[in-house]
């Protein structure tokens, strides 16, 4: 059976880890933000490893949000 | 007149003709080849012919050589008298070699080529990492090769002119194509006027804008990028490797992606992203493409510009690639962008898998709906090169802000970072397509481990054959084959006797026995095995494992075999030889179980 997310609380100190969350961004324009984001998110990943949590976790991510933008650059 | 560069060193004996046939210095780039009227043309009710192919690049041409060789008359039909304008495909990869080497032409185009296992990708200033696409030792074939495709034309038509059976006609143009119930009716137009003919099956390998497949009113969908390519191929000396070099974003070409492949006779191929807004006149002009040279190699740099094109691509194919006698082959059937080098190098596995069917068909030792399976297969190879071919692209030419900051991210990862480089997708270069959902394989009875699994190519390694050294993939194909591991060059009674009657059916099954290095032997012939008496009984020939690296590829042990297809991709396999078990894989690998 494939794994499923863990969306139960797992962090044990969750006020330490949201803190340092913040403080990774400190200073960075949110471009710089934006890299740091992505390249945290591609170590995570690769951490998990299993894509149908990863895939979970992207579901989780986007439900419930409208999307505003139209993909540009292509054209079927 | 130009020369076409340094004389070859390829051997003649593989080609059919005399060496001195091809050793002289022909440049292929300009070479018009005569149209002849044929005796078709004179004649009142339609000459019928049982293949007719249409287009004359690599594609078509390999089949017609394919067909020849298997006894099958094939007529070509070119609308036009030149081979390719410029050098357009340049990688041809291993298993397209290999197919090449089973029809006696890959040998020169090895020779010519420039031979390539390394690609390196650049990030802005630096090296994030290299990768090399052949890290085992014991394949007779490079990973790649890069050959301007003029060479590959002009070695595979001379190949194939060599051949009776195949029937070259240039300045063909076919302008209508109807249907009918047991052929197919084609008009071609000449410069003497048009002629009809009619066919059994017509093979379209036309190209991506197949006008046949316009005259039937068929389509290839898929997906459109809106983005611009330029390929400068320039002539120099430079002291670049034999590598695929990539570059994401570099000082030289800010926030587009660069590649630099070398190809014979000081040419190298450099293909600038210029993106959608780019105009492709005004880029093709050389005012505006040696600046951009320049920037890569410096403003000193002497070159001259071979070849200058631009370009776009679509990554989409046909819903089907038989539509009864009209059967749909390379880039008239599917198409994919260049990274990845999966076109011109998927063609030929299609033609690859096409010629044996279509020659039992024709022979009637198989029922058309053989013919089903060419597009069964091949429609999911093409498939699987559609999705990497979108996915090398998607990461190449991000398609939105977000898409562009996780490519970056990857990169910058990538330096530092093993698990990062996976993710790096500079092109994924055409490997060839395991076939592991096709209904001709049959399913394992036996566990085993390792990559020779139904449907998958067979493997390479050395082997030696009466004393001399020499290469598996070398020794099979053209017809099916069973190929039994053992540890005795003398098998067992009973396997001589299976093998004896496998070589006899109505589709002819030749025998490879695999025994260990040093095993003894007798000139290439197993005692107590049918030794060969005419030309309808296939040869049987015992291969020495020379290195042990066939029975570790295909995981044997004594005993085990393999069922072969003439296209040399597996169908079958047992930990022992069960002639009945082989007889009725061969019946379902020919539909006619």
């Amino acid at each position: 059976m494939a794994a499923m997310l863990n969306t139960e609380a797992n962090i044990a100190a969750p006020d330490a880890f949201y803190e340092a969350l913040i403080d990774t961004h400190r200073d960075l324009a949110p471009e710089q933000s934006e890299l740091v984001n992505a390249k945290l998110i591609l170590l995570l990943a690769n951490h998990i490893g299993d894509l149908d949590v990863l895939r979970q976790a992207m579901a989780h991510a986007r439900a419930g949000i409208v999307p505003q933008g139209v993909a540009p650059g292509e054209e079927s | 007149m130009r020369r076409a560069g340094r004389a070859e060193s390829g051997s003649g004996r593989a080609f059919g003709i005399a060496r001195a046939a091809y050793d002289v210095d022909v440049d292929y780039r300009h070479l018009e080849l005569p149209y002849v009227r044929s005796a078709d043309q004179d004649v009142a009710p339609p000459a019928h012919h049982r293949v007719v192919v249409v287009g004359a690049g690599p594609v078509g041409l390999t089949l017609a050589i394919d067909l020849a060789r298997q006894g099958v008359p094939v007529v070509v039909l070119d609308d036009d008298c030149r081979l390719s304008v410029g050098s357009r495909a340049i990688c041809f990869a291993k298993r397209t070699l290999e197919i090449w080497d089973r029809l006696g032409v890959g040998q020169r185009m090895v020779d010519k080529g420039v031979s390539w296992n390394v690609g390196k990708v650049y990030f802005q200033d630096g090296l994030v990492y290299a990768f090399d696409l052949l890290p085992e030792s014991g394949h007779h074939r490079p990973a790649f090769i890069n050959l301007q495709q003029y060479y590959c034309e002009g070695y595979l038509h001379e190949a194939a002119a060599a051949l009776p059976d195949v029937d070259m006609r240039w300045k063909n143009r076919v302008v209508a194509a109807e249907k009918r119930p047991d052929h197919v009716l084609l008009t071609v137009e000449t410069p003497e006027g048009p002629y009809r003919l009619q066919a059994d099956y017509v093979v379209a390998c036309d190209g991506s804008r197949s006008p046949l497949r316009a005259m039937l009113g068929l389509e290839s969908r898929g997906r459109v990028f809106r983005d611009r390519f330029l390929i400068a191929d320039v002539r120099m000396s430079a002291g670049f490797p034999a590598e695929r070099w990539f570059w994401f974003d570099p000082p030289f070409h800010r926030n587009q992606s660069v590649l630099l492949h070398m190809q014979p006779d000081n040419v190298w191929r450099i293909d600038f992203q210029l993106g959608w807004d780019a105009d492709p006149e005004e880029a093709k002009k050389p005012g505006n493409v040696v600046p951009r040279i320049k920037a890569l190699l410096g403003e000193d740099a002497r070159f001259e510009l071979e070849w200058v094109s631009v370009y776009t691509f679509a990554c989409q194919r046909m819903e089907r690639f038989r539509h009864g006698r009209v059967i749909f082959a390379g880039d008239a059937a599917h198409g994919v962008s260049p990274f990845g080098a999966r076109g011109a190098n998927s063609g030929v596995q299609d033609v690859d898998n096409l010629g044996w069917k279509l020659a039992l068909v024709l022979a009637g030792k198989a029922p058309e709906r053989l013919l089903d399976s060419y597009g069964a297969e091949r429609e999911s190879a093409a498939d699987e090169n559609i999705l990497n071919s979108t996915r090398s692209t998607d990461f190449i030419t991000p398609k939105s802000a977000v898409s562009r900051t996780f490519r970056d991210a990857v990169l910058r990862l990538a330096s530092d970072h093993p698990f990062a480089r996976r993710l790096v997708n500079s092109g994924r270069l055409s490997v060839p397509a395991t076939l592991s959902q096709s209904a001709l394989n049959t399913p394992d009875r036996d566990a085993y481990t390792g990559a020779m699994a139904p449907g998958a190519p067979a493997a390479d390694a050395p082997v030696r054959v009466d004393g001399r050294d020499d290469w598996f993939v070398q020794r099979i194909g053209g017809g099916f084959t069973v190929m039994v591991f053992s540890d005795d060059a003398t098998p067992a009674p009973g396997v001589a006797a299976g093998l004896r009657a496998l070589a006899q059916g109505p589709i002819p099954i030749a025998s490879i026995v695999v025994v260990p290095a040093g095993a003894p032997q007798r000139a290439g012939e197993a005692e107590g095995l049918p030794q060969r008496t005419g030309v309808d009984v296939p040869r049987i020939a015992v291969v020495e494992d020379a290195q042990g690296m066939l029975a570790r590829r295909y995981d044997a042990r004594d005993g085990t075999c393999y069922l072969l297809r003439p296209d040399q991709h597996v169908c079958a396999r047992w930990r022992s030889l069960d002639a009945i078990a082989v007889a009725a894989a061969l019946a379902r690998a020919t539909c006619n179980a």
